[in-house]
């Protein structure tokens, strides 16, 4: 793969040196030196919140750091804007993704590409854009006419990264990609990491951002692990292992994992409490009992969010089968956070719902101070007043207070819409403990994921293809091949 | 993943970006089966003789609304530039000129200042119409004035085959979905609607877009006016006033929506025609025109109740 050709021959491409990065009083970046080379591909490990996306932010131009510089190709650049680094040859695929949902996906390239205009402008963005798109991921059947916001999430993402690596003017020679595979399934981010592998080869350099140590590992040269805002280590390829990253993250390996088979015996004895029918037909059943963790797994987008809702709607509706329901969302931006609302009102709006004890028809605010304190230090956000916005969190930590949002409630059962996209290793353990101390307590869950290692944490895991479920499999039988080979399955069981 | 097949969401969306003209339709199909002299030069030259000045006036809107804002003042602007029109244009023409390109510089700078100092739309606008109306008021005491001779033969200016306001309602829809839904600079000043923070990030101006938009608004409230002017011969402070609410039922009933800059020039100007044309409707029927507002109103919830399903449809 020749990945490990020595860095000198490439030559550097962008420097950067003693770059600090405060908002206000926050300090999200402090003296972080490092150089980029042609043709490289770099891997960025970190906690959440510990300065990966600002420091993506700097080099693609859209903060100006507060102290340090940088250079490209040897030259001191002292005026490092967005169209600076555009002319540098520099694109960023973002994490909240950064399209145009009115608009169309040919008539998106516009915004990265001031060039393209004048007669033809159209017909060149789209021809543009489907050969990318074909490159990196063949088999994808868009159109490039389509809407935006018709397009699914996977799909977006998609285009997001496709339109990253198009060329009009300036030649494409670093593309930072954070989070990328978030919204992908296995086979889609596969197709990302084989054409990142051969971007790098033909000169392209790439930075890969993400909570997947797995993906690092694969395709890195060199692993940049991050922490409070600095650079706490530079791994090369031979030491980018896993074990490796997370130890200079300063994190441990998960070693201990309930052992959820176990606990799914005594767990059965009640027969299933629950038991819904979803999917095209209402052909599709799935069953929980109390205290039970239900997973539903398969490629991203196979219907598992629509059967969660179905779930939802007829655990709401007044028929039989109502129960006391809480929903943790997977697109925090859209369906989690209320964005102008503080911590503490996004924290315990569910438990207004449900839950609260009004005091002559009002809000108990002094028992629902005690609600958002009590949840503070169970999911451990320090730091922050409960009262400033929501949006002051990182984004790990909003994720926390949606949790404890659901969890605060009187719910007995909870679902959650692949609750850890992007969350670090760190948050995820957090959150993991807190749903088996809640599933001990009699609280069930049903947990769509779309990280395989998470089902490890579930009872029974049902795998969906299609809108429907092709396997269950229990907690003994739930490894990584056999839920490949369910995902895969072309004929529903 | 998503094929175009011919599929009920496919269908139910490309119905839902007909429902401009099918409301439309829906209006104009009654009208002709009891007046079917409608169908005559002279009958839609009549009928739609007002609809000109309104479809500018709801492209000013549709600007605005693009950008995520809504313009509350645009119904005193037209009022202003057509006193303006009737009073300096006519006795001191230079003058009468300049007091124009500055309402479109002023209603530039209102664009620039609201992204700058991040103010709410509504509110600015809000103050302004009272600006705008003192204004009037100041230029034009009492109704009266006079439009300028060739303001007046150009508005009854007689086109061969389909008569005027048809003919200038069918470019200005070509002439403004040409520039904002087909255009490079179109395209990337929409996606300041769709997407600020996006834009920012790669290094556009929303400054610049906003202004420019408020601007482009600023255009077409002026030829609003103008052409209204044309129309009436004298002029009033409040001769426009309901071109404000006019102007944005027109914009949603034409697709438009108030936040994600999804709008439709198109769509648009037959939401002006069709709103135009309900006016009309009710004297055919022999109703009182105390009416006209609320048989408007109706068509806005039936319109808007229809997308509603069909966007319900679309999802599911």
């Amino acid at each position: 793969m020749g990945a490990t050709s020595s860095s000198a021959e490439r030559g550097a491409l962008i420097r950067l040196e003693g770059i600090g990065k405060t908002f206000g009083r926050v300090r999200a970046l402090a003296d972080v030196d490092f150089t980029f080379m042609r043709g490289e591909c770099v891997g960025i490990a970190g906690h959440n919140g510990a300065g990966k996306s600002t420091l993506m932010a700097v080099l693609a131009g859209v903060y100006a750091p507060t102290q340090g510089s940088i250079e490209v190709d040897g030259r001191a650049a002292p005026h490092y804007d967005a169209n600076a680094a555009r002319d540098a040859g520099v694109r960023c695929v973002f994490q909240e993704l950064s399209l145009c949902a009115n608009l169309t996906v040919a008539e998106n390239m516009t915004i990265v590409h001031p060039h393209l205009r004048g007669r033809g402008w159209r017909r060149k963005a789209t021809a543009l854009m489907r050969d990318k798109l074909e490159e990196i991921f063949p088999g994808n059947g868009l159109k490039g006419s389509e809407l935006v916001s018709d397009l699914t999430l996977t799909q977006k993402q998609m285009v997001e990264i496709a339109r990253g690596f198009t060329v009009t003017d300036a030649p494409v020679r670093l593309v930072i990609l954070d989070e990328p595979t978030s919204s992908l399934d296995a086979h889609t981010a596969d197709q990302l990491l084989a054409f990142v592998r051969r971007a790098a080869e033909s000169g392209i350099a790439c930075l890969l951002i993400t909570h997947m140590l797995g993906e690092i590992e694969r395709v890195a040269d060199r692993v940049m692990v991050m922490r409070d805002g600095g650079i706490v280590g530079v791994l090369p390829r031979e030491q980018s292992s896993r074990a490796s990253i997370i130890q200079a993250m300063g994190q441990h390996l998960e070693a201990e994992r309930t052992p959820a088979a176990a606990r799914a015996l005594e767990a059965r004895s009640d027969a299933h409490a629950f038991r819904w029918h979803v999917g095209a037909k209402k052909h599709t059943s799935i069953e929980a009992s109390r205290g039970e963790i239900v997973g539903f797994a398969g490629l991203a987008g196979q219907g598992q969010t629509e059967a969660l809702l179905s779930i939802y709607d007829a655990a709401t509706s007044h028929r039989a089968g109502r129960v006391k329901v809480a929903f943790v969302a997977g697109d925090r931006g859209r369906d989690g956070v209320f964005p102008v609302w503080s911590i503490a009102q996004n924290l315990d709006v569910r438990w207004l719902l449900g839950g609260a004890k009004r005091r002559r028809g009002l809000v108990d605010l002094a028992a629902a101070r005690d609600v958002v304190e009590g949840w503070r230090a169970k999911i451990g956000i320090r730091g922050a007043s409960m009262n400033a916005g929501i949006l002051s969190l990182s984004g790990g930590n909003q994720q926390k207070v949606l949790f404890a949002r659901a969890l605060a409630s009187d719910a007995d059962l909870i679902l959650m819409d692949d609750p850890t996209r992007g969350v670090d290793v760190g948050t995820k353990r957090d959150i993991y403990r807190l749903v088996h101390d809640e599933a001990a307590k009699g609280r069930t869950f049903i947990w769509y994921t779309t990280e395989n290692e998470e089902l490890s944490h579930c009872d029974r895991t049902y795998v969906f293809r299609s809108a429907a479920v092709t396997r269950v499999l229990n907690a003994d039988e739930c490894t990584e091949e056999a839920l490949l080979a369910a995902s895969f399955e072309e004929h529903a069981a | 993943m998503t094929p175009a097949r011919n599929t009920l969401p496919a269908m139910q969306a490309r119905l839902r970006a007909l429902l401009p003209a099918i409301s439309l339709v829906a209006v104009l199909v009654p009208i002709l089966v009891m007046q079917p002299a409608v169908m005559s030069y002279f009958g839609s030259s009549l009928l739609l003789n007002l609809a000109v000045p309104i479809v500018l006036a709801t492209l000013a809107q549709l600007a605005i609304i693009t950008v995520n804002d809504l313009d509350l003042s645009i119904g005193s602007f037209v009022s202003l530039v057509a006193c303006i029109g009737a009073t300096l244009l006519v006795k001191t023409p230079w003058l009468g000129a300049l007091a124009l390109a500055g309402c479109v510089l002023a209603y530039a700078a209102v664009g620039a200042l609201i992204e700058l100092r991040q103010i709410p739309s509504i509110v600015v606008t809000l103050g302004l119409s009272f600006v705008w109306s003192g204004l009037a008021i100041v230029l034009l005491p009492s109704p009266g004035g006079t439009s300028p001779g060739w303001l007046g033969t150009a508005m009854s200016y007689q086109t061969p085959f389909i008569a005027a306001p048809i003919v200038w309602s069918v470019i200005i829809a070509i002439v403004g979905h040409l520039l904002l839904m087909r255009s490079s600079a179109g395209v990337r000043i929409r996606g300041a609607g769709g997407n600020p923070r996006a834009m920012r990030r790669f290094g556009w101006s929303l400054v610049r877009s906003k202004a420019t938009l408020y601007g482009i608004a600023g255009v077409f409230g002026v030829l609003s006016g103008l052409s209204l002017l044309g129309l009436t011969t004298s002029a009033d402070a409040n001769l426009a006033l309901r071109y404000t609410l006019l102007s944005i039922a027109a914009v949603i009933l034409g697709g438009g929506e108030f936040i994600g800059g999804r709008v439709s020039v198109i769509g648009a100007v037959l939401g002006a025609i069709t709103l135009t044309l309900a006016a009309s409707f009710l004297a055919f029927l022999n109703i009182s025109a105390d009416w006209q507002v609320g048989m408007q109103g109706a068509i806005l919830i039936v319109v808007l109740s229809l997308r509603v399903l069909l966007q319900r449809g679309e999802r599911q």
